[in-house]
This record gives structure tokens, C-alpha cells and sequence, in this order.
């Protein structure tokens, strides 16, 4: 059965065709093909081991640090392939970014933790780094937090916190994709309620994936929807349409319930 | 019948419980008063030391810690050429120790294919396994010819003119002495440097480093920044716990230190350790001062070496307690 090739307006910033993705022996992702949209918020809902991790981890190549996970097909942006063996693996990490289930602040200070990773591509003055942090942070929603305790270590902030940080730091190397991996399953309701937010003011500049547990999540804050299944892609479509009228009975069981 | 089922098994589970309880008691006795051994032990020798050396460092008074001269015909006795010599061998064994082991671990755990990773985590434990006086034969006989023959004279003819460092490598370029004791052990405390590098490497989370190979940065990148500072404390731990052990190395440095009795300022002349003058002497010592200096050398050298590890295990340990909040 090959996947259903969807349509979506506007423009698309990644282009994944018949992608394969296997660890070692097992077949982690089969014939996978969607777009996803620029500066639109797109969602990968399912069960878990249902591929949408492992989906996202291939557009920035994470699984390249690990021996026996490989990838076959096509995920193209900017015209080339991210799964080409001579595409420069750290300058697509630099152009997509992202961010963990967990909060993983560095064990530096909050202003370090953010330009730490300015300083690998661009060279500032200190005085353009004092603006990018702020404007990182503010982005973040985090400025107002921190801003008198930026020498203070990462690891002294609050869960949600560190999760802006983590957002903020994502962002401060200007990216133009977004991967947020579960970015709230680790988070208390109003944590959580902030970085939806925060999600939805991002995405006018930067093009977001999400993978997320929460269904509601999902349909709150995406524009598109992704449904997987062991490897596959169900469905994928406008949030509304899959929400309100799955075009299949096992997406329908799975966001009422029934099964997962 | 049945009211005998309800009353028995209640009196057998009471005698039991009986029988556990007294057996968990003896259990606890006899394995604390094993506990009780190790503490004991300690205790002992640190004591029977004291003992022993009490007569040497009455006659010599605190003077005998920094006293240079040891000469047994003459009777006088003093501590620094033996300190000098643990501590400038454990002191080149460690700067050439740890940059290889740092190497070695950051390879085998961030960029050392899979199928390697077993073989030569392995080799660099059988490593720690070879018995001292083996590196000390190899030394002697191997290693202190080729060293004299091909490497001094161009440490020599590189360094000779430079004004410090020319003093540091001039003599006669003999083989032995105390840098070649100190190439010697640096290869000895390597795998336990680089194992326990290697350990806390590991406890690095994954996605902390993925957060910084998201970033975009490369390998090395990630390991001084990251790696590095999470796992400082547990790094110098390790690195604690190989002075530990070159400072009490005692077969392979006696066969290749020179056991000479005097400080030169030359990383080419012969001098002696505490732990090699302690080999070398115990056997024809006369009862008396000689002995007994023996003793105090051999205290001093519990007392670095206790002070080293102690530190060492509360650096790892405070380093644990901090990675787990």
C-alpha cells in the first residue's frame, strides 16, 4: 500500500518522499511522504513507536550519531536532499533546530546557554550579543523571568522555564524549521499553556513540527495534522478536516479513543 | 479440621518468624564485624606505621620531612629525596597520563565505531591488569635502551640551549632515571584514567548532547562544551585516582628510577621514590634509625596517598550527587 501523497496549500519548506528509515534490522518508518508547510504549525499525532519521533529526527539528521539507524528517500529543502551523504550535516542542524521532551539547558549560565550556540556560526559584537539574547529570550517569553538573573546557571530555572530557554536558545541561531519533540509532555498545565502560546507567535517567522501525546494539543495549535501508525502515515491533512472528519476509520478510532 | 487449619499455620508462621528473625540477626552480626575487619586493618596500619616510625622522627624532628640527605653510613636520614621523587614521577606520569586517557575515552564514547567499542574497552582493562613488575622489566631492558638511544640525545640537542627547560635534560642520557619512571607509570595509571573517563562520559545524558549536536555543533564542540563541564568534577576524580596509584607504584619504578639518593635538577638523572627506596632497603636495613626512617617513609607515603584517594572519592561522589538532581 503506498501512502497517500497529500496536497497542501502554500508553500512547502520540506519535501519528504518515499522515505524509509530502519534501525538496524527493523523498519521504523515505511514509504513515508508528506510536505510540510513554511511558516505553518504541522502536527504528528499517534500512538507511541508510531514513527512520529523517529519522523522528526530524520529532518535534522539526529540519527546520524547513532551507529545502525539509517535512512532512505528523499527530504528535500532547498532544492537538495538533507539525506545526501555530502549535505553538511551541522549547517542543517544550524538551519533546523531543535527542541527535546526534556529541558535540556547546558551547564552554563542562562546567557551562555544562548550564545553559546550564536558564537558556533556568527561572529558578534558584544553588544549585538547583549541584543540577540534579549531578542531570543523575548521571543521566548522568557525575558521578563530572567533578565535580571542572566549570569545565574540554566539549571536554576523552573521546568517550563528551562523549556523557553530551550526555545529561546533554538531560535537565537535563527533557524527557519522548528522541531519540537513533545515539548510539553515534561511540563505542568501552565507551562504547558505558555509555550502553546509561544508556539503560536513563532510560527509568523519560523515553519514548526511538532510530535505531541495530547490530541487536544494538537488540534489546538496546529495548522496541519500528521496521523502514523507503525511506521506509516494514515493521514495527514488540514487539523480541522482530520479532527472534525478523518477521511479514515483508523484515524477516526484513534482520536476518539477507541484505540492507542 | 477446619478449626485446627486456622490455628496451625498462624503457630508455624509465629516460629518461623522466629527463626528468620534470629537468623537475619546472626547474618547482620557477621557481616558487620567483616565490615569491622577492612576499618580495623586500616587502623592497624596506620598505627603499627606510627609505631615503628616514632623512634626516627624523635631523633630527626619535624626536620626529617624536608631534610635531603639519606645516607646509611653516616645514619642521617631525611625524607625529600624520596618525596621528590614520588612526586616529580607522579607529577610526568600524569601530564603524559591524562591528554592520552582523555583521548582515549572521549574516542571510545563519542566517536569509536560500535564493533570497536567492546574490543578496545577490553584491551584497556587487561591493560590495567598486567602485573607492575612486568612494566618494570620492560622498562629496564626495552624501553630505557631505546629511550637513551633515540630519544634524549634529541631532547638534548631540541632543549639543550633553552635556558630552563636545558636543565631539566641535561646529563648523560642514560635511560633510566626519573623521567623514564615517570613515561613508565604514566602507562600504567593510563587505563585506570581512561576507564574511569570513559564512566563518566557515559553519564552524560544523550539528549543533552543531541540538544548541542541540534545546534549544529560538531564532535569536538560538544565535548568541550558540554561533555567537559557536566562531567568536571568525576574527570578530576579519575584523574586523582591515577596520582593515587603512580604515587605508590613501587616494582616498576625501582627497576628503571636509578635508585640514586639525591635531587637533580636533570629529568635524566637517577633519583629514588618513597615506595622504590622501601624496596630497595627494607631487606638489609639494620634494626635502629634505619628501620625506623623506613617506616616514617612509608608513613608519609599512606598519608599522600590516603589524602589523594579520600579527595578523589569525594570529588566523584559530590559529582554524582550533582548529576542526579
Amino acid at each position: 500500500m503506498s501512502a497517500p501523497t497529500p496536497t497542501i496549500p502554500g508553500d512547502a519548506i520540506l519535501v519528504v518522499r518515499d522515505l524509509n528509515f530502519y534501525y538496524g534490522d527493523f523498519r521504523g518508518l515505511t514509504n513515508v511522504s508528506l510536505n510540510i508547510a513554511k511558516s505553518k504549525v504541522t502536527a504528528f499525532i499517534g500512538p507511541s513507536g508510531c514513527g512520529k519521533s523517529t519522523l522528526l529526527r530524520t529532518f535534522n539528521r539526529m540519527y546520524d550519531l547513532y551507529p545502525g539507524q539509517r535512512a532512505e528517500g528523499q527530504i528535500n529543502f532547498h532544492g537538495k536532499n538533507l539525506l545526501d551523504k555530502k549535505q553538511d550535516v551541522n549547517l542543517v542542524r544550524a538551519k533546523i533546530g531543535m527542541v527535546f521532551q526534556k529541558p535540556t539547558p547546558f551547564p552554563m549560565t542562562i546567557f551562555e546557554n544562548i550564545a553559546f550556540g550564536v558564537r558556533l556560526y556568527e561572529r558578534l559584537s558584544s553588544s549585538e550579543m547583549d541584543d540577540r539574547i534579549e531578542w531570543a529570550l523575548k521571543k521566548a517569553a522568557l525575558w521578563g523571568e530572567v533578565k535580571d538573573k542572566l549570569q545565574q546557571s540554566g539549571l536554576s530555572l523552573s521546568g517550563g522555564q528551562q523549556q523557553r530557554l530551550c526555545i529561546a536558545r533554538a531560535i537565537a541561531v535563527k533557524p527557519e524549521i522548528v522541531l519540537l519533540d513533545e515539548p510539553t509532555s515534561a511540563l505542568d498545565p501552565i507551562s504547558t499553556a505558555k509555550i502553546e502560546e509561544l508556539i503560536n507567535e513563532l510560527k509568523s517567522e519560523y515553519t514548526i513540527a511538532i510530535v505531541t501525546h495530547n490530541m487536544q494539543q494538537a488540534a489546538r495549535i496546529s495548522d496541519f495534522t500528521a496521523f502514523m501508525y507503525l511506521g506509516e502515515l494514515i493521514e495527514f491533512g488540514k487539523t480541522d478536516t482530520l479532527f472534525i472528519k478523518p477521511a479514515k476509520q483508523q484515524t477516526e478510532d484513534y482520536i476518539t479513543g477507541r484505540f492507542g | 479440621m477446619q478449626h485446627a487449619a486456622q490455628t496451625d499455620p498462624v503457630d508455624l508462621h509465629a516460629a518461623r518468624v522466629g527463626t528468620f528473625k534470629l537468623q537475619d540477626t546472626l547474618f547482620h552480626q557477621v557481616t558487620l564485624a567483616f565490615a569491622f575487619l577492612v576499618l580495623a586493618a586500616l587502623a592497624g596500619i596506620m598505627i603499627s606505621l606510627t609505631i615503628e616510625a616514632w623512634p626516627a622522627l624523635k631523633h630527626f624532628g619535624p626536620a626529617f620531612f624536608w631534610s635531603n640527605v639519606w645516607s646509611v653510613p653516616e645514619g642521617k636520614f631525611g625524607a625529600l629525596i624520596a618525596i621528590y621523587g614520588t612526586v616529580v614521577t607522579s607529577i610526568i606520569a600524569l601530564l603524559i597520563a591524562v591528554p592520552l586517557s582523555f583521548g582515549i575515552a572521549l574516542f571510545l564514547t563519542e566517536t569509536c565505531p560500535v564493533w570497536l567499542r567492546r574490543p578496545l574497552g577490553m584491551a584497556i582493562e587487561l591493560l590495567a591488569g598486567v602485573p607492575s613488575i612486568i612494566y618494570g622489566i620492560w622498562g629496564l631492558f626495552i624501553f630505557a635502551p631505546l629511550f637513551s638511544q633515540y630519544v634524549q640525545p634529541y631532547l638534548q640537542k631540541a632543549f639543550g640551549d633553552v635556558p630552563v627547560l636545558g636543565s631539566l635534560f641535561a646529563g648523560p642520557p642514560i635511560g633510566i632515571g626519573i623521567l623514564t619512571a615517570g613515561i613508565v607509570l604514566a602507562l600504567m595509571v593510563i587505563p585506570f584514567v581512561a576507564s574511569v573517563m570513559r564512566d563518566v562520559f557515559e553519564t552524560v545524558p544523550p539528549v543533552l548532547k543531541e540538544s548541542a549536536y541540534g545546534l549544529g555543533c560538531t564532535t569536538w564542540e560538544v565535548v568541550t562544551n558540554i561533555v567537559l563541564p557536566y562531567t568536571r568534577v568525576g574527570v578530576i576524580g579519575g584523574i586523582m585516582l591515577g596520582l593515587g596509584r603512580a604515587l605508590g607504584e613501587t616494582m616498576a619504578v625501582t627497576f628503571v628510577i636509578g635508585n640514586a639518593n639525591r635531587i637533580a635538577g636533570s629529568l635524566f638523572a637517577p633519583g629514588n621514590s618513597i615506595a622504590s627506596t622501601l624496596a630497595n632497603e627494607f631487606g638489609e636495613a639494620d634494626p635502629g634509625l634505619h628501620i625506623s626512617s623506613l617506616f616514617a617513609l612509608g608513613l608519609v607515603l599512606f598519608v599522600i596517598t590516603f589524602v589523594v584517594l579520600a579527595l578523589s572519592r569525594w570529588l566523584i561522589h559530590s559529582g554524582t550527587v550533582k548529576q542526579g538532581r
